[in-house]
């Protein structure tokens, strides 16, 4: 198998303060890896990174993703290359209608891969195809971004957008924060519906009830900005029995 | 974000697309203004002698005048005396009577998206086409007299509808009102003139098109809408004017009647040329609107977006006269650069049961101010009056300034008010996550801006509010900073 993402020594900053402390990940193309570690480790900055956030400044190291070189690519170019956050904190966007915000983004796409824009009815199709991916009523589709959404339909209407952009690379950031089981078990079932055999997921949780659904191939522990144990699914409950002390006194 | 710098840069180049000049021969007289201009100006428009006199009195008033300074603008001293008060565009014949319109004019207007032969009117507007102080054609004209419904430059109606014009003007804004209405109804020359006779629903979007093109020429155009009882009208505007270093001066009247039951809506899209990206030159718009709403059940609402101008003093008000008469406003005023505007409404509550909204949406970038004034009174008589007013501020980066000045002025004690105000910015995590997603920060900024000023766009009629949404990206994309 083709290595999708190559990430090789990352360090980076946010303020000055140094989060990432030497990074290396190698994700193949199908597959799904979970990210797991105590709070304030660095995954939420590792997913940052990944998709260009300009608060965060990388001093050392490198990333390739599809071969190319990650760092040289803005936020909406890697986006345009498949590369897709599901947001731990989705923002509100006033008076944009979900709607006039894919359509924007889906064209600015096709505009960067040299294809003419999709014509609505075409767009409202796809809209109407996605939405029943991810049980996303046709009210919230005109509503503005997030705007008074729940917990609940936030998360999935990031899971709708990432339907709509069809990711190569799809980085799930603490996406079971602030659901409950049902919702859970709704965002878990769009994700779980999108996944096909060349397209990879990052899974970035702190328990192990999200990976119940969607099931990794690969686990990682990230603890104080460095991966501190890689192995397969049956780490996941070792974590959830034992915590992450143990982890933390090896390291310490 | 390391991009910002190049967007700006790039933006600054693109932003005023109709900052052309054109080469037209325009018969342009002497600067400075005397009686004798007066005389001039009303002499080559063929008026009669009550035209004159409206005139000359207004004159002698603003000479006893000095400009209001209580808005919150920074105006550099203006030289009354170096300015041109009329330029006229079009083609004498050699008795210097009958006029043509320069194919050079007709290409100008296609140029601005504006065509003024009928058969490639877009979506049925009808157009009164206004280059400097002369209207250069009016389509739909014979259309629209069938039913009765006039639609032409105020200086033919002077010619053809004296009575209606000795009427009415004057009424809904006298030359006292202040300084900048005492000279235009000194120097006015043509805006358009419209009347729609009672029960008539007028079948096409009537609209005026200004265009200043002269160099070192005011334009102090005059509009007089005229809603008879029943009747109903929508009125649009348009104005863009050329890049120059120097500043213009635009000085407006709009008076609006309307009477029982009916219904006027005026809508703006103004872009006058707003000066370069260091504060150089651009259009001064001072300008006064307001309608009477006379009649019972009458209804009138203002919907303007502003992009435009230098300085932009503008407040479109509604004198709710009539019982259960309406009065809205909604409007979004960006500033960017070194753009000021103070600009808002009043909404006057005379008679019983009578309604005013008002939604204002201030954006500012740059080192822009951006002032809302509102003024909501509500007279001792005026039982049952109720008024909405929303005033949001949106600011892009820190250098910018916005202000709100609503005052309340009640004498009923039924009255019901109700006042919110917001002022918000836009975030980074709101940039980061539209880029997330592909769309790149300039795109992102015009979708944000747009989605903020929906509520007002959505107020315009269709052509309108596409072009409304096109400007608002231009004027803004790459601000923040």
């Amino acid at each position: 198998m083709e290595n999708l993402l190559e990430i090789k020594n990352l360090h980076a900053t946010i303020d000055g303060k140094e989060i990432l402390k030497g990074i290396n990940l190698t994700v193949k193309a199908g597959e799904v890896h979970a990210i797991m570690g105590p709070n304030g480790s660095g995954k939420s900055t590792l997913s940052n990174v990944l998709v260009g956030h300009p608060a965060y400044t990388v001093t050392e190291g490198e990333i390739f993703y599809k071969g190319k070189n990650l760092l040289e690519l803005a936020p909406e170019e890697r986006s345009h290359e498949g590369l897709f956050l599901s947001f731990q904190y989705p923002v509100e966007i006033p008076g944009v209608s979900i709607t006039n915000f894919m359509r924007a983004a889906i064209n600015a796409k096709r505009q960067y891969l040299g294809q003419e824009p999709m014509n609505a009815t075409e767009f409202l199709k796809m809209m109407r195809e996605k939405r029943a991916l991810v049980n996303l009523e046709s009210k919230l589709a005109n509503r503005s971004v997030n705007e008074g959404f729940s917990g609940g339909e936030k998360k999935r209407n990031e899971i709708f957008q990432m339907a709509m952009l069809e990711p190569t690379l799809s980085i799930l950031d603490e996406t079971d924060s602030g659901l409950d089981i049902d919702a859970l078990r709704i965002v878990a079932e769009g994700v779980n519906k999108l996944k096909r055999e060349d397209t990879s997921s990052l899974v970035i949780t702190h328990y192990q009830r999200l990976l119940d659904y969607i099931k990794p191939d690969i686990v990682h522990v990230l603890y104080n900005g460095k991966i501190v144990k890689t192995a397969g699914p049956e780490l996941v409950m070792e974590l959830e029995e034992r915590g992450y002390d143990w982890i933390k006194a090896l390291n310490n | 974000m390391k991009s910002k710098n190049n967007i700006l840069k790039k933006l600054a180049n693109k932003a005023y697309e109709f900052g052309f000049v054109s080469k037209i021969k325009t018969e342009v007289i002497e600067r400075g203004l005397n009686e004798d201009v007066i005389r001039l100006i009303s002499g080559k428009k063929n008026e009669p002698e009550w035209m004159l006199e409206f005139r000359l009195q207004a004159y002698r008033y603003w000479l006893t005048l000095e400009m209001p300074s209580w808005a919150h603008l920074s105006i550099p001293p203006i030289d009354y005396q170096a300015i041109s008060y009329y330029a006229d565009p079009l083609k004498k014949n050699n008795e210097g009577k009958s006029k043509e319109i320069d194919p050079e004019l007709m290409k100008t207007f296609e140029k601005l998206g504006i065509p003024l032969e009928e058969r490639l009117a877009l979506s049925g507007t009808a157009v009164d086409a206004v280059m400097d102080s002369v209207s250069v054609k009016t389509t739909f004209k014979e259309e629209l007299k069938e039913k009765g419904i006039i639609f032409c430059s105020m200086g033919e109606a002077v010619q053809e509808h004296p009575d209606l014009v000795r009427k009415y003007l004057g009424t809904v804004v006298n030359y006292r009102d202040n300084f900048f209405a005492a000279l235009n109804s000194a120097v006015f020359s043509d805006g358009s003139f419209v009347y729609i006779p009672k029960g008539v629903r007028c079948p096409r979007e009537l609209s005026t098109y200004f265009r200043i093109n002269a160099a070192n020429t005011g334009q102090f155009e005059r509009t007089l809408i005229i809603a008879d009882d029943d009747s109903y009208v929508s009125y649009l505007e348009g104005c863009t004017a050329p890049m120059r270093d120097e500043n213009q001066l635009h000085a407006a009247i709009v008076e609006i009647v309307v009477n029982n039951n009916a219904e006027v809506k005026y809508s703006t899209v103004q872009n006058w040329y707003p000066g370069d990206a260091e504060g150089k030159g651009g259009v001064y718009n001072f300008v006064t609107k307001r309608g009477d709403c006379r009649g019972t059940g009458s209804k009138l609402s203002w919907t303007q977006v502003e992009t435009g101008s230098a300085i932009t003093w503008k407040y479109p008000s509604c004198i709710l006269r009539g019982d259960n008469s309406q009065g809205e406003f909604y409007s979004v005023a960006l500033t960017n650069n070194f753009q000021q505007a103070d600009t808002g409404t009043k909404m006057i509550h005379l008679g019983k049961n009578t309604k005013s909204t008002i939604i204002s949406k201030g954006i500012s970038a740059g080192q822009s101010q951006n002032s809302y004034r509102g003024l909501v009174r509500v007279s001792k008589n005026a039982d049952g009056a109720r008024n909405y007013s929303q005033c949001d501020s949106l600011l892009l980066g820190d250098k910018c300034g916005a202000h709100t000045f609503p005052y309340m002025d009640i004498h009923n004690k039924s009255a019901v008010i109700e006042h919110e105000a917001t002022t918000s910015k836009i975030s980074e995590d709101q940039l980061f996550y539209c880029n997330q997603r592909g769309i790149g920060t300039e795109e992102a900024i015009g979708l944000i801006v747009n989605g903020y000023a929906k509520e007002v766009i959505n107020k315009l009629p269709m052509e309108f509010a596409i072009e409304a949404q096109k400007l608002l990206s231009v004027s803004l994309e790459g601000a923040v900073g």
